[in-house]
């Protein structure tokens, strides 16, 4: 199989349920490496459910999910996998704590398989930082920082275990729209010159559309899975951009 | 003062068990306090007092039976804020007035221990035994090892629980670790300034760093300064002074506090 083509997560006749109530049906979809997917849907259509699964942070009830073509249930390498939860930027704001020290936490709690030494994590978060603009930051307390900013921060978090997939949920709610745009340049960045593969969970489909290159529409089952570009063609991206507001509906 | 008092075995006794517990509760209340946790302080206690008052009616030394009743105690409170998806504050209530109704009634079926298990109420760190000095000084090292040990795992998952899960470690692992160690330390704690007061001892020291620290680092140094103070400045203010030195101690440390704030709101 071509490196390129590698299956990075599968998600194979997925359900899930809350207390009986169904939240996902019979979800197949994959990932591979270099992939930009957009997962949209509305409020309540599933796709955290559908992220914390891939993740490993709920069981699905009936199906099975693979990552780097290994079972779940066995996976072990978690520096590979980025995740950045809906809200991420609602910790604790008494926390005190520094932004390399957030990075520090998560690099050094991370099992690998050779520990990195004290010089060598330095290193990491500087560069981390540098990758998302906030090299200048590095002493600041994290609950100092803009929105915009907290949320760089865990993408640079994210980013210093050298994860080959970044999975985001939402991850401009409640930014301003200038930093969002940047936000989402970065991201597209990462992924053109990087490699690196992202699973982003939006309700903002305009704005990240530039950037992406698979796209998955998502109410309770898989309504859509396949090209950006032949996305753009169907009836759903059609309704989608005339007003037929039901895929990205805004309700909090 | 007296130089003879000062170099006291009693006194220097009292100062060596009452740093180790310091360390312990300043490293241990950072982590309380920022998990929300600082009432399992509070259910603790009430569980060590049952332990003590059974080992001193089953004339073991009351100390270790209250570790052990103490940690089995904290594993019960972590199951049932698990399984019986009870929060974790109601679990807290039912454990420490179970606590506290074994204590009153091992009270009552065995008179003799009233004035010893008393001790326990108001804590006596003057009246500690050689013996005793060297478990509390053991037993607090080992608790601030095993927070330095697991220092970055500790602070990952109290800041950001899901994201520390993703990164692969084990919660409940260190869930076990943080409430074990609490246990320990409610014990060390409970002969030193009693069972009323020993809550007091691993929040307020971190609840004054709180104030003032900018960084992780900075509110680990300053709960543990400010515990150190408040432990051997109590017992130094007892003793001169012959005052409770569980009292002395809580007042220092609200008084840490106050200043602390002050010194916040004026920056
Ligand atoms: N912890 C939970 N307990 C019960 N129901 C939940 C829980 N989380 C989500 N749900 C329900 O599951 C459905 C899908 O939720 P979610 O995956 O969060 O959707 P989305 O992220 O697309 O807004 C919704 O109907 C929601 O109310
Ligand atoms: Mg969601």
């Amino acid at each position: 199989m071509k490196e390129s083509m590698k299956e990075i997560i599968r998600v194979e006749g997925v359900s899930f349920s809350y207390d009986g109530v169904p939240a996902l049906l019979d979800i197949n979809l994959s990932v591979h490496r270099g992939d930009f997917l957009a997962i949209i849907g509305p409020n309540g259509s599933g796709k955290t459910t559908l992220l914390k699964i891939m993740v490993g942070l709920l069981r699905p009830g009936q199906g099975r999910v693979w990552l780097f073509g290994q079972p779940l249930e066995d996976f072990k390498q978690w520096h590979k996998i980025g995740y950045i939860q809906q809200k991420a930027t609602n910790f604790d704001p008494i926390f005190p704590i520094s932004v390399a020290e957030v990075i520090a936490a998560s690099l050094n709690s991370v099992s690998r398989p050779v520990k990195p030494g004290r010089r060598q994590v330095r290193n990491k978060i500087m560069e981390a930082l540098q990758t998302v603009g906030l090299e200048s930051e590095a002493g600041k307390p994290m609950n100092s920082l803009s929105g915009g900013q907290q949320q760089r921060v865990l993408i640079a978090r994210a980013l210093s275990t050298e994860p080959e997939i970044l999975l985001l949920d939402e991850p401009t709610t409640g930014i301003d729209y200038p930093s969002q745009e940047n936000f989402y340049d970065l991201l597209g960045k990462l992924n053109k010159q990087k490699q690196l593969t992202i699973v982003l969970v939006t309700h903002d489909y305009g704005i990240v559309n530039r950037h992406v290159n698979r796209v998955a529409c998502l109410n309770q089952k898989l309504v859509y899975h396949g090209e950006h570009s032949e996305f753009c063609q169907s009836d759903r991206f059609r309704e989608l951009l005339h007003g037929g507001h039901h895929l990205i509906s805004h309700r909090h | 003062m007296n130089g003879s008092l000062i170099f006291s075995g009693l006194f220097l006794r009292a100062l060596l068990a009452g740093g180790g517990l310091a360390l312990a509760c300043g490293l241990l209340g950072v982590f309380l306090v920022l998990r929300r946790d600082a009432m399992i302080s509070h259910g603790l206690s009430h569980v060590a007092f049952a332990g003590v008052a059974l080992g001193l009616a089953l004339n073991l030394m009351p100390v270790i039976v209250a570790i052990l009743v103490c940690l089995a105690g904290s594993l019960l409170i972590l199951r049932l804020k698990e399984q019986a998806r009870l929060p974790g504050d109601t679990a807290i209530a039912l454990l420490s007035s179970g606590g506290l109704a074994l204590a009153v009634f091992l009270m009552s079926i065995k008179k003799d221990f009233g004035a010893e298990l008393m001790a326990y109420l108001f804590g006596d760190i003057l009246a500690i035994a050689p013996s005793e000095v060297y478990l509390a000084v053991g037993l607090a090292l080992l608790v601030t090892a095993g927070i330095f040990l697991n220092l970055s795992r500790l602070i990952f998952m109290t800041f950001d629980r899901e994201a520390a899960r993703v990164s692969g470690l084990s919660l409940s692992r260190l869930d076990r670790l943080l409430v074990m160690m609490t246990a320990v330390t409610i014990v060390l704690g409970l002969r030193i300034v009693g069972l009323l007061l020993v809550t007091g001892l691993t929040v307020i020291p971190a609840a004054s760093a709180l104030q003032l620290a900018r960084n992780f680092r900075q509110t680990l140094f300053l709960s543990s300064l400010f515990s150190l103070l408040s432990i051997l400045g109590g017992i130094v203010l007892a003793y001169v002074f012959n005052l409770p030195a569980s009292a002395a101690i809580i007042f220092l440390a609200l008084l840490i506090f106050s200043l602390s704030h002050l010194a916040k709101r004026w920056r």
